[in-house]
């Protein structure tokens, strides 16, 4: 078949792209849980988060090559400051394109109308402010390969990617699981109005549900930033593809959008093999036409309510 | 054409058959119908005959609207079969098809929290349902043909001739959620009606209604029965107006048919006095 | 953050009183509006741009705004019946008159008249104004009404249906790679244009349409990146990344009539208005026959609509096909006019743009479509032309965006409401309804 000649190596960049997907998909299979809503400006989350950690970076260490130890502070700078951007822009769009239009109990399309333009809104303002070019962030290690499995080269990108993602994943599936504030999500998807009747105060546990996606969606942002570097417009494609893994996986369910964002890298990058790299996309957004037709709850199903 | 009630002589219990009481509209052959681990109806069979009422009852979670949504395309049983067989003798088979086409076939039903459009007034929404079987399509809507134009004066006319029937001619234009609750129940009845149906199915049509709303509601059941000449099924849980309107009665209890007869047969039968009452302990005294 | 009792400090109650509240949103706004009319940042100083804006006389005036903002807002609560009264007795004739149909007529005939009469008077780069940038967006917003507005389905992919039609245009009058079994002028090419995008209409909704509301969204919207993609990496059909050149111009050689457009505008102006007015026309009975009212039907409550005998996937389509066959000949005529396609043209951004104009102006409501679409395509231009507080035209979304928010939070109905839409938008907020085809129907029915 075609891509069976270098399989292995698009299974490992797959995952890698997975990996990202999979941070962003988190986002909006949680606000999907608790608002039955997709929040189309999640896109703009991930790009702050880009923005967030480039300026912080900029700021810590200017131009200078960190090495070492150093290297490591860097990432772990960048992460936390591309998640603290992507948390602050997500808790914003909350507060004013989501929260008024809930206290007007508004018709389902005005949810969606009003985050459109909540997106347009911040890229175009991000790309006033911040100039339309692409900025690099300066990679804080050699990009040479770490280890070989199964013949397929592993590059130390990777290894951050997936370390960084697989903590954050880790963490997110936790907290969501055993923490009270995770209980409240739950039990806000299952049933909103039940909930607040139990004492759950709906509005915060809607805004810190923001605040995690848009931690790791903006965590995403860096990562993604680290190779590609970043700029204005980067939200649209990989939030796109990420909703598609959040459906493919089933939205709603937090392990669905890790698996299926997973599954989308790898299937991404082995169609890729077969065509070409400019239908990248094309493949990307066939696969999501597909699931929705031949099965939209995904493969585990939608169900944020059900116990991690 | 509704049946006598009392008198003849009292037929077997489960036997739905009975020689003079016009033939059989509605065949359900041994429905299973299975969501998951969870079967909600087992070997359901029942025949509604021409003209009659039908009168489908059971405790809470015995599958009678999950009946409701296999005669009406909803649903898909996963065994058996549902015959429609119309006036002019033409069988259909139910299963399968959508539920658009099972209402153009001759079957239209009402819900168990009306569903009416709300934001149309009560005229808009009759006319809705007389409209659907209407030929205009979006050219000659566009073009604004004669013919649709006919069409659109016969439709208008018929929708209020619906009104007058069920007694809203006097709400035509009010919308549609603010008619009080007995008003809408009558209005979704009128918009079934609207499209020219040969059986109509509703669903606890006196659910949540007041004693006058319920008895005007009968009253008008079984107009629709006697003037219109359209068989009725109906779901309900208000003994008293099942036995009044119903000719023949079927019990369901976790989804299978427990009994099926005249009223007074079934108010009789022992399987049935289990269902609502449980049975009755053998040691208590004067059990 | 509601209603709970004022204790403690005049501080605080301040800051929980609502007028407070709603005065620290409106300076907050007036301040965001000055950074979206301010200079420009950059990369290398990222924070110049809100310096400039904020730290500079100019954010005066926009604290000011932001505070007359609040003042009219909460004079208007507070005297929310005198205002009532007030505007009741300014607007009670036009009121009183406009529903008359006679009265109506009358001023549309005279705006009818204006159109066909101020454009000749204008100078080249408004009639080139008036066709590429207002009249095919006029007639966008219009198709994009039908099924947004009238059958209630979000499509975030309605350029692709232009394309559909402009690489018509360029297929049959050969000026694609791939040329078609015989030319034909342009002109007579409009029929097979609207039809592929009828086409391509149906075959995108018939399978996606039994779709819920927002996954459908979704799915337009990566069927309008798709087709953006796939025209500019099929070089060999449709000419690839640098697009098609050549496209002739429309003419007619018919019934002893011969007329070619050229490079002037107001021919293709009138060609234009022409085909909007019938098409006003036509949307209009249609949105009054039973078609409309299945759509509104199904807009209500798709399971009661099915039950009622109506076939919500035909209907559904049906307004999908209608929709594409008038972008695709937007897309035809546009084409036609400045010879050439070109895929980095059909963005998603022009996607969302229609869906704007049709929200602005009203959804559902055929004059708000129009006015809406003219109003916001007008403007920009205008603002070019005369510039007004640092406005830039690449900034445009931007204020786009915030529109969009805006007409959400305070008119959902638009600006020229369909009075329908606005009753449905009243009614789901008080909860009875849900006012679209967006929320989850899953299966019956209780």
């Amino acid at each position: 078949m075609c891509f069976t000649q270098n399989f292995w190596n698009l299974v490992v960049s797959g995952l890698a792209d997975g990996f990202l997907y999979a941070l962003i998909a988190i986002g909006y299979t949680l606000v999907y849980g608790v608002l039955q809503l997709i929040n189309f400006a999640h896109s703009e989350v991930f790009m702050s988060g880009g923005f967030a950690s480039y300026f912080i970076l900029n700021a810590a260490i200017g131009t200078s090559q960190p090495h070492g130890i150093g290297s490591l502070a860097f990432l772990a700078l960048g992460t936390v400051g591309g998640g603290l951007g992507g948390a602050l822009v997500a808790f914003l769009l909350e507060r004013v394109a989501y929260r008024p239009l809930r206290r007007r109990n508004a018709p389902r399309l005005a949810f969606l109308i009003s985050a459109i333009g909540a997106s347009y809104f911040i890229y175009n303002i991000a790309g006033k402010e911040f100039g339309r070019n692409a900025l690099e962030i300066p990679s804080p290690f050699t990009n040479g390969p770490v280890f070989s499995i199964f013949g397929a080269t592993v590059q130390t990108y990777y290894v951050v990617i997936a370390v960084s993602a697989v903590i954050m994943l880790v963490l997110v599936d936790r907290v969501v699981a055993m923490t009270r504030l995770g209980k409240g999500i739950r039990a806000v998807a299952q049933d909103a109005e039940t909930a607040s009747l139990m004492g759950v105060n709906i509005d915060r546990v809607i805004s810190q549900t923001f605040i995690i996606g848009g931690i790791l969606g903006g965590a995403a942002g860096f990562l993604f930033g680290l190779n590609a570097g970043v700029v204005y417009t980067m939200g649209f494609t990989p939030a796109l593809k990420a909703f598609t893994a959040a459906v493919l996986g089933g939205i709603g369910n937090i392990r669905g959008a890790m698996i299926g964002g997973l599954l989308l890298g790898i299937v991404e990058n082995l169609g890729v093999a077969c065509t070409q790299a400019s239908w990248r996309d094309v493949v990307a957004f066939g696969i999501l036409v597909l699931v929705l037709l031949v099965r939209p709850t995904g493969i585990l199903g939608e169900q944020l309510g059900r116990a991690a | 054409m509704s049946q006598a009630r009392a008198t003849g002589p009292s037929p077997v219990p489960g036997d739905e058959a009975g020689g003079d009481e016009g033939d059989v509209v509605i065949a359900v052959d041994a429905i299973t119908l299975r969501f998951g681990g969870l079967t909600s109806l087992s070997a359901v069979s029942l025949a509604q005959r021409r003209g009659q009422i039908l009168a489908v009852i059971g405790p809470n979670g015995a599958g009678k609207t999950s009946l409701f949504n296999c005669l009406t395309g909803v649903y898909t049983p996963q065994e058996g079969s549902i015959t429609f067989l119309d006036q002019s003798g033409k069988s259909t088979s139910i299963v399968g098809r959508k539920p658009h086409r099972v209402n153009r076939a001759g079957i239209a039903r009402t819900f168990q929290t009306s569903r009416l459009f709300n934001a149309l007034t009560a005229f808009e929404n009759v006319r809705i349902g007389v409209e659907s079987r209407m030929h205009t399509g979006p050219l000659g809507a566009m073009l604004r043909l004669p013919r649709t134009r006919r069409e659109d004066r016969a439709s208008d006319a018929r929708a209020t001739e619906l009104l007058d029937f069920v007694g809203l001619r006097n709400r035509a234009n009010d919308i549609a959620s603010a008619l009080p609750y007995g008003d809408r129940r009558r209005l979704e009845i009128a918009r079934a009606l609207g499209t020219a149906p040969e059986v109509l199915l509703l669903d606890e049509p006196a659910a949540g209604t007041n004693p006058s709303e319920k008895a005007e509601l009968a009253a008008l059941i079984r107009k629709v029965n006697s003037q219109m000449g359209v068989s009725v099924l109906l779901i309900e849980h208000d003994m008293g107006l099942v036995m009044a309107l119903a000719d023949r009665i079927v019990v369901l209890n976790f989804g299978q048919v427990i009994a099926s007869g005249t009223p007074a047969a079934v108010q009789q039968d022992p399987a049935v006095v289990e269902a609502y009452l449980g049975a009755a302990d053998p040691d208590e005294p004067g059990a | 953050m509601t209603a709970a009792p004022p204790r403690g400090s005049a501080l605080r109650r301040l800051w929980t009183s609502e007028d407070a509240r709603r005065g620290f949103a409106c300076v907050v706004g007036g301040l965001v509006l000055a950074v979206m009319t301010g200079p420009e940042g950059s990369s290398t100083a990222p924070t110049s741009g809100f310096t400039g804006s904020l730290f500079h006389a100019r954010v005066i005036g926009f604290i000011v705004f932001g505070l007359v903002l609040w003042g009219l807002i909460t004079v208007r609560r507070r005297y929310a019946t005198q205002v009532r009264a007030f505007s009741d007795k300014v607007t009670a004739a036009p009121r009183r008159l406009l529903p008359d149909k006679r009265v109506r007529a009358v001023v549309y005939l005279a705006v009818l008249a204006f159109a066909i009469a101020y454009p000749a008077t204008l100078n080249s780069f408004w009639q080139e104004v008036l066709v590429d940038q207002i009249g095919v967006y006029v007639l966008l917003a219009i198709g994009l009404n039908v099924v947004v507005g009238y059958a209630g389905l979000l499509d975030l992919g309605y350029i692709a249906f232009f394309a559909i039609g402009a690489y018509s245009a360029a297929y049959w009058t050969g000026a694609l790679p791939i040329h078609p079994p015989f030319h034909l002028n342009p002109f007579y090419a409009i029929p097979l244009a609207i039809i592929a995008a009828m086409l391509a209409g149906v075959v995108l909704g018939a399978p996606t349409l039994r779709l819920r509301g927002d996954y459908l969204a979704i799915v337009t919207l990566g069927f309008g990146e798709i087709i953006q993609i796939v025209a500019t990496n099929l070089q060999g059909v449709t000419g690839g990344a640098q697009g098609v050149i050549g496209i002739p111009h429309f003419s007619i050689h018919l019934l002893g009539i011969h007329y070619a457009w050229g490079i002037n505008s107001l021919p293709y102006y009138y060609l234009l208005l022409g085909f909007v007015v019938l098409v006003l026309f036509a949307f209009h009975f249609l949105e009054n026959s039973r078609v409309g009212r299945a759509w509104v039907a199904i807009r209500e409550d798709e399971v009661a609509a099915e039950s009622s005998g109506i076939n919500v996937l035909k209907y559904k389509v049906m307004a999908f096909a209608i929709g594409a066959s008038t972008s695709g000949f937007a897309g035809m005529l546009e084409a036609s006019k400045i010879s050439f396609v070109e895929p980095a043209d059909l963005t998603v951004q022009l996607s969302i743009l229609i869906l704007v104009l049709v929200i602005f102006g009203g959804m559902g409501s055929l004059p708000g479509a129009v006015v809406g679409a003219a109003v916001l395509q007008w403007l920009p231009q205008y603002l070019r032309v005369h510039p007004l507080l640092g406005f830039q035209q690449q900034d445009i979304y931007i204020y786009l965006g915030a529109l969009l928010v805006v007409m959400m939070i305070f008119r959902p109905e638009g600006i020229i409401p369909s009075r329908r839409r606005k009753r449905e938008i009243g009614l789901a907020e008080h909860g009875v309804g849900h006012a679209d085809a967006l929320s989850g129907q899953s299966g019956p029915v209780a």
